[in-house]
């Protein structure tokens, strides 16, 4: 009822298009993360990556900000590109958007969670505990599931 | 009768109308038969030039010096004789470091005996923090034989300027960096002359036949 009210002065055009931005609802961001995972480190490297699919079936728009975990001394949010051949990695100091009813999906060669000092290993025996920060939604816990080190793919295992 | 050929004056300006128009339209048949050569050569014949990219692959290579993770010195002359995939990176490098020297380990196992028949080479090009035994420990999480190599900076300069590698340290907040570098791996014959690269954006059939090219 309230929706056609809406379309129909949209259609007309109208200034009432204000009032109709004013929904009767305040908009929330609502985030699930599905397969989150990372790959095993080599003692000594100190760096690792964290990847998963993040979906926002809410009416806001919301950003991934950040990160912590016992085992990383800080978690950046990071996009890798390749351009003629070069591989770039550059921090998005604003965090990565995570639009209302959007998934976006942080994966090899492209953006990730940068886990920077790590003080163990990752390693194929324990999984990872992460908290991820959001603008919106704030605090997600989440467990990595840890791959080997070359994985490309999330694998089998399933998280929430 | 002032007017002796008054069709033919007539007919004269309409003709040569009518051969302007001919020749207008030759003009742009020519213009096009032109840009159609031209197009063709630029474009049409590009899977053929192997010319250009043996000139490319004679400045690819060349010396260096380097140790390995035993602590043996490795130079160019050691890896005579086998050809090998070369990759320039990191260890801390958690993307596409990782994923390229997984996926020559997985072609590798593809390949079956012929895959014992190339050497998997990887260069940090940090040297600042990637000492030997870094990198040792680095490239045994591939589950496949690696040659990892670093070197003091002027070293590890020498190298790159070989293999005309394109490397840059980034700082990023909180001190720390990262470093952009080529992604590329360049596949090097017996005789340490570039062959082919594999691209990161490649599929793995493509490398592969690369790669069976290279041991065969």
């Amino acid at each position: 009822m309230f929706r056609s009210f809406c379309a129909g002065s949209a259609l007309a055009g109208a200034l009432l298009l204000g009032a109709c931005d004013a929904a009767p609802e305040t908009p929330t961001s609502r985030i699930a993360v599905s397969q989150p995972w990372s790959r095993e480190t080599a003692p000594g490297q100190d760096a690792g990556g964290a990847f998963m699919t993040i979906t926002n079936s809410g009416t806001a728009d919301d950003r991934l900000i950040g990160g912590s975990s016992s085992v990383v001394g800080e978690v950046q949010v990071h996009n890798v590109t390749l351009t003629d051949g070069v591989m770039r990695m550059r921090q998005l100091p604003d965090g990565l958007a995570i639009p209302a009813g959007e998934t976006v999906t942080l994966a090899p060669g492209g953006y990730h969670l940068m886990l920077m000092r790590l003080t163990q290993p990752i390693e194929r025996t324990g999984p990872v505990p992460l908290t991820l920060e959001f603008e919106r939604a704030g605090s997600i816990e989440v467990t990595l599931a840890v791959q080997s080190a070359g994985a490309e793919q999330p694998g089998e295992v399933g998280n929430d | 009768m002032t007017d002796p050929f008054p069709e033919v004056e007539d007919e004269a300006p309409a003709r040569s109308a009518q051969g302007l128009r001919t020749l207008r339209l030759f003009l742009w048949a020519a213009v096009a038969l032109v840009a159609g050569i031209g197009l063709f050569a630029l474009y049409g014949e590009k899977p053929a030039a192997p010319e250009q990219a043996v000139d490319y692959a004679d400045s690819i290579g060349g010396a260096f010096e380097l140790t390995a993770s035993d602590g043996s010195i490795v130079t160019e002359q050691t890896l005579k004789g086998t050809p090998y995939a070369i990759f320039f990176g990191f260890t801390r490098c958690p993307d596409v470091c990782p994923t390229t020297l997984a996926r020559l380990a997985q072609l590798r196992e593809r390949m079956g005996a012929e895959g014992d028949k190339f050497r998997i080479v990887f260069v940090s090009v940090d040297p600042g923090y990637d000492k030997p035994e870094d990198i040792r420990r680095y490239v045994e999480l591939f589950g496949t034989p690696i040659l990892g190599l670093t070197g003091s900076d002027a070293q590890i300069a020498q190298i790159v300027s070989a293999y005309h590698v394109f490397y840059e340290k980034v700082p990023v907040e909180g001190g720390d960096y990262t470093i952009d570098h080529t992604a590329s791996v360049f596949l090097m014959d017996r005789a340490g002359r570039l062959q082919s690269l594999i691209d990161h954006h490649e599929d793995a059939d493509t490398s592969l036949a690369k790669l069976e090219r290279l041991v065969a």
